[in-house]
């Protein structure tokens, strides 16, 4: 799976309240989510993110709350992958289960500047970075999760566990 | 005496090597022999909880997996509290949607506005978490049920909406980190000075995928509602956890809530600590958090002079009894500054009903400070307390990240409900010993 697209970039701690504020979890509407991704600290990005831009940011992204509505909005906005240094835990399960590419990558972090264009490979876990030159290695998902990546996300890998369960019985 | 059957009888015989606390519990919830930190596991869980903001999208997600039923309408929780009582249209939609998930899959625990309340205040208030428990839920601060020497933690809606299908969720087996807290406290210095002191210590992400255990000297004489506060905001390291052992306050506390029975597990003096941390809180003074991160704490003598144009008291960090009453003792007899606006949010409806009884109400209402049902309400911004630009809040909640209580140009400001109480009476932030107010209890 290859992705390619310009870059976002924030700095560390980058909370699900930044991502999109309680404010609007009235609603689980991914397309009104979408328009409020970012607000509070860049009033920009939702009305110029592009579909297939990808967001670099530096450690825990995603620290805060639980809301799955975060990396719902990211992806609705159109952003194809999130890189950083590192993500909080909980933000981490939710993008895997909901189908939002991650990508834990220190250097990247360092090195990537907003509006640079990358070429990412999920599998290998390869971040080109078009603009400078620069090729970077990104964590690999431990094979549990690619599995989870692979079915499409949880509801779908669990969908197939559950049938494959029941067929054993039969 | 019901059992949950999720939960294995054997776990330290089993092991044969020494083991967390936070360990044993996992184990014991698994069908494995062995686990280790790092471990992917999947695990039968107790408790499946979620409220009116995550369940409407983990209700969604459940109906595709394509089960009709939840695994057990008996273990599933749903409480409306954060935009509820229903702050606008939109929120009365997603919690009617819950209501109806909740009727048509027969979920005893669904608790209705008027007998709810914060749901971190609710559940154990309730006796539905016991020690031992493994409790997952769609809310970042489920990690408060380790003050009862559970495993909790939080997740998104997806993962909920499977546990809900299945009993079943994957985690990976956490490091844990121990907090020894060593010295006496001095007076007004609870636990939320604790863990913010805590968390400004190992910074917001000191602790992200790991158990944080909080053991010591001072642990032992620290109320079980100081150790809800702690365990609260362990997510606020990035903790996966915040859990206590079982003591003797956590029986006197469980007693008479539940007729199920538990387990308390007991860290092993030879487990393996990612890292162990002393803590000698002798000179520790109230902590206040400055906006934007809960990590960027200030002794309440180096906060300066910060006016404020609100103060809130409440949420699933401080909204119990013992910080109702503290606010009170601090506020009896005198008046909000004129230009703070105090709200006062009790946790849940008999800790309301209890204000009302013990005269605490009369007191805040008498000073000048509004009392609000239980709800998450200006916590997260939703209502009920939103800020404008520019202005700043000292509050007992757990987060004061940038526009967490409304317009991006405001500012939280986090502390005791102590320090909390005093400030609204100040008008800037200050504690109760500028009032010449004595603890009633140290």
């Amino acid at each position: 799976m290859t992705m390619r697209g310009r870059v976002w970039k924030y700095g560390d701690n980058v909370d699900t309240d930044a991502i999109i504020p309680a404010r609007y979890l009235n609603t689980s509407s991914s397309e009104e989510l979408a328009r409020h991704c970012m607000e509070d600290i860049d009033a920009n990005f939702a009305l110029q993110v592009k579909s297939g831009d990808i967001v670099v940011a530096g450690a825990n992204f995603g620290c805060g709350s639980s809301r799955e509505h975060a990396p719902v909005a990211l992806k609705a906005a159109g952003v194809e992958c999130v890189i950083a240094s590192s993500f909080a835990r909980i933000f981490y399960r939710n993008a895997i289960n909901i189908g939002l590419p991650i990508l834990e990558c220190s250097e990247a972090s360092e090195h990537v500047e907003a509006n640079q264009e990358l070429e990412v490979e999920l599998g290998e876990g390869i971040i080109r970075n078009l603009s400078s030159g620069r090729v970077f290695r990104a964590a690999a998902f431990p094979s549990f999760m690619l599995a989870i990546i692979e079915a499409g996300g949880l509801v779908e890998y669990t969908r197939q566990r559950l049938h494959n369960s029941l067929t054993d019985h039969e | 005496m019901t059992k949950f059957l999720s939960r294995k009888e054997s776990v330290d015989l089993a092991s044969g090597y020494p083991m967390t606390m936070a360990e044993k519990i996992i184990l014991a919830h698994t069908e494995r022999d062995l686990i280790a930190a790092g471990d992917l596991v999947d695990v039968n869980v107790d408790l499946v909880l979620a409220n009116d903001i995550t369940a409407p999208l983990a209700i969604r997600e459940f109906a595709r997996i394509g089960v009709e039923r939840v695994f057990d309408p008996d273990r599933i929780v749903l409480v409306p509290d954060h935009f509820a009582p229903n702050k606008d249209i939109k929120a009365a939609e997603q919690c009617k949607l819950m209501r109806e998930f909740a009727r048509q899959q027969g979920i005893s625990n669904y608790f209705e506005v008027g007998r709810a309340g914060i749901e971190h205040v609710l559940l154990p208030e309730l006796g539905l978490v016991l020690p031992g428990d493994l409790v997952i839920g769609a809310d970042s601060h489920t990690c408060t049920y380790g003050a009862l020497g559970a495993f909790a933690t939080g997740m998104g809606s997806t993962d909920i909406a499977v546990a809900m299908a299945t009993g079943k969720i994957w985690l990976k087996v956490p490091e844990t980190i121990r907090f020894n807290y060593h010295g006496k406290r001095r007076s007004w210095v609870g636990g939320k000075d604790l863990i913010l002191h805590t968390i400004g210590l190992i910074g917001v992400e000191g602790a992200r995928y790991k158990a944080m255990e909080f053991a010591g000297p001072v642990v032992a004489d620290l109320p079980i509602d100081d150790r809800f506060t702690m365990a609260n905001m362990a997510i606020e390291a990035g903790g996966k956890a915040g859990i206590f052992h079982v003591d003797a306050a956590t029986l006197e506390y469980i007693e008479g809530r539940s007729a199920r029975t538990y387990r308390s597990y007991t860290s092993d003096p030879e487990a393996n600590y990612v890292r162990t941390i002393e803590i000698d809180i002798s000179e520790l003074e109230p902590q206040v958090a400055f906006p934007h991160l809960p990590s960027n704490v200030r002794p309440l003598r180096e906060v300066g002079k910060v006016p404020i144009d609100q103060a809130v008291i409440g949420s699933c960090t401080n909204g119990r009894w013992s910080d109702l009453k503290q606010a009170a003792e601090i506020m009896r007899g005198q008046q909000v500054h004129a230009e703070v606006r105090c709200i006062i949010i009790p946790g849940t409806q008999s800790i309301y009903l209890r204000a009302a009884k013990e005269g605490l109400l009369a007191i805040f209402v008498e000073a000048g400070a509004v009392v609000s049902p239980p709800s998450c309400g200006p916590c997260l911004g939703g209502y009920m307390g939103v800020l404008a630009a520019g202005e700043r809040c000292i509050s007992t909640t757990n987060r004061n990240f940038v526009g967490r209580m409304g317009h991006p140009e405001s500012k939280v400001y986090l502390s005791n409900p102590a320090v909390a109480a005093a400030s609204a009476v100040l008008g800037r932030i200050g504690g109760p010993k500028e009032l010449n107010v004595n603890p009633e209890y140290s």
